[in-house]
Order: structure tokens, then C-alpha cells, then sequence
């Protein structure tokens, strides 16, 4: 069951809301952030990686 | 059986075979952590005598159990790299430092948070809360630590040691309120006896703590493989990696 009267009483939280909101907003943040951080690294390395074969390739070749 | 534990030691192998883990951790995590989250925050019934503030809890705990459950797990692949020479161990660990000091991070601002509505002060030098700043400092020495050498087998060893020497906190931590009189209240799960909350408040919690699991596990897969491809860059597989793409 919901617990709040109306949505804005679920944003007050009866004077609990910005320590709530706090504590949730940054630690999900920075959850999103762990996650998505090695996924750019991986993206990035790839990436990188690629463009080496592919320079490398022409001279390799001749 | 050695067959496998030497497959399981090839950083290829298993950059492959948790490819097809990932997908479903990913699943797993979002789908407990977003009805965990919508469940505390809108659902559970409010605490008697804290209120609202309580709902950190659903954070606040999941976040503190990662953090002490990953310090093992760090430790245990240090010990394993250093025992047993295996680069895989190794990559864990490095793999597992900032995911755990981030969940570290999250334990101690959301109590500091928490604490401000209930106990009139955002920091306390606590005996938990003093051991758990501990803590964030010893993953923290290590993500230095792995830093700061030129070859790789002596910054292995480095910080296997100093992961292994750091376990010494971690049961400090788990008896803090035990042991002294602290300000932080006693563990609200207990292994052993039922839980002293409850059902209504308990089962968000659980779900959360499932949903935190899940997460570490996926993060730390996710570290592990990028430090694999960091480190096996001139590897033929991982060039045919980034070829194929």
C-alpha cells in the first residue's frame, strides 16, 4: 500500500525528504557511474586498438 | 579437474565465457534494485521513531554488506594470484578496489546522512563508523598501490599483501558494536535468529541486498574484462576482438 497521502507528501517525506533524496540520488548516481565507466574503458580501448590495426595493416602489407 | 582450473586461469577464456553472464546480471540487477528502490522508498511502512529518515536503511545496508563482502573478495583473489601465480587472480583484485571503495563511499554518506535526523550529527568518531573510514582507506592504498610500480608481478604482490594484512578490519567492523559502545545500533540481520524488523520493512531489504549482489557481480565482471583487454591488448584474440567490431 502506498504510504503517502499525496505525491507531494511523498516528496516531503515529513521533513525526512532531502536527507531521503540525498542519500538516494548520489548513491544511484554513483552506481550508474560504476557500471557505465568500464563499458566507456572497453569502448574506448576497442577503439583504439582498431585504429592501430588499421594504420598498421597498409605497411605490413606493401 | 586441473584441465579446468588452468582454463579458468586464461584471461580469454573467461573474457568469453562471462559474456554470456553479463546480459542476465544486468537483467537481474536492474529489475531487483528498481522494485527494491520504488518498494522502500513509496511502499514500506514508516519507521515508529525515525519516520521517513529510515528508508535509508534500504541503501544504507545493501551498500555496507557489498563493501565488507567485496574486501574478501579482494583479498581471496590476492591471495590466489600470489599463491598460485595466476594473472587472472590478480586482474580480480584490481578489479574489485573501486568497486569497493565506492560502496564504501555510499555506506558512509548515506550513515552520515541517515544520522543527521536521528542522532543530531552527520559524523561521530564511532567505533563502526571510524573502522568502516578504515576500510575506504585500505581500498583506497590499494587502487595506489597497483598504480604505483613499474612491473607488474611486484604490484601484485604489493597489494596482495597489504589486502591480506587489511582482513584484520574486517571483523573489527562486524563486532564494532559489540565490542564497544557505540552510537551505531546493533545488526538489524542477524545469520543466526530471525531479524529484528519488521516482515513489511524486511522483505524490501532482502530484495535490495539480492539486487546489490547481483550488481557487484555484474561491476565486477565488467572491471575484470576491462583489465583483461588492457592488459592482453597485443594478444592476437583480443586484436581479432577489435577487428571483428
Amino acid at each position: 500500500m502506498f504510504q503517502f497521502d499525496s505525491f507531494d507528501a511523498f516528496l516531503a517525506m515529513a521533513g525526512h525528504g532531502p536527507y531521503v533524496w540525498a542519500a538516494y540520488g548520489v548513491s544511484l548516481t554513483i552506481m550508474a557511474w560504476l557500471a557505465l565507466s568500464p563499458l566507456r574503458r572497453q569502448r574506448a580501448l576497442l577503439g583504439e586498438l582498431r585504429r592501430r590495426l588499421q594504420t598498421q595493416r597498409p605497411r605490413g602489407e606493401s | 579437474m586441473w584441465q579446468w582450473f588452468h582454463k579458468l586461469g586464461s584471461p580469454r577464456w573467461f573474457y568469453h565465457l562471462s559474456s554470456k553472464f553479463l546480459p542476465w546480471l544486468a537483467l537481474a540487477s536492474v529489475v531487483l534494485i528498481v522494485t527494491g528502490v520504488v518498494w522502500g522508498l513509496a511502499f514500506a511502512p514508516q519507521d515508529a521513531r525515525q519516520g521517513n529518515s529510515f528508508r535509508i536503511i534500504y541503501i544504507h545496508v545493501p551498500a555496507s554488506f557489498l563493501a565488507l563482502a567485496g574486501y574478501y573478495v579482494m583479498a581471496a583473489a590476492g591471495a590466489v594470484g600470489m599463491i598460485w601465480k595466476i594473472k587472472l587472480a590478480d586482474m580480480v583484485m584490481v578489479a574489485a578496489a573501486p568497486l569497493g571503495a565506492a560502496l564504501t563511499f555510499i555506506a558512509l554518506f548515506t550513515g552520515a546522512i541517515w544520522g543527521k535526523p536521528t542522532w543530531g550529527t552527520y559524523w561521530i568518531w564511532d567505533a563502526r563508523i571510524t573502522s568502516m573510514l578504515v576500510l575506504l582507506f585500505l581500498y583506497i592504498g590499494i587502487i595506489a598501490l597497483s598504480r604505483s610500480f613499474s612491473t607488474r608481478e611486484t604490484s601484485a604482490r604489493a597489494c596482495a599483501i597489504l589486502a591480506l594484512v587489511g582482513t584484520v578490519n574486517i571483523p573489527i567492523i562486524y563486532k564494532s558494536v559489540d565490542w564497544w559502545y557505540t552510537l551505531h545500533q546493533p545488526a538489524t540481520i542477524k545469520l543466526t535468529g530471525a531479524p529484528s524488523m519488521h516482515p513489511d520493512m524486511f522483505k524490501p531489504l532482502l530484495v535490495m541486498i539480492l539486487g546489490f549482489y547481483c550488481f557487484y557481480a555484474l561491476v565486477l565482471l565488467l572491471n575484470t574484462r576491462t583489465e583483461i583487454l588492457q592488459r592482453e591488448r597485443r594478444t592476437t584474440w583480443v586484436k581479432e576482438l577489435a577487428a571483428g567490431k
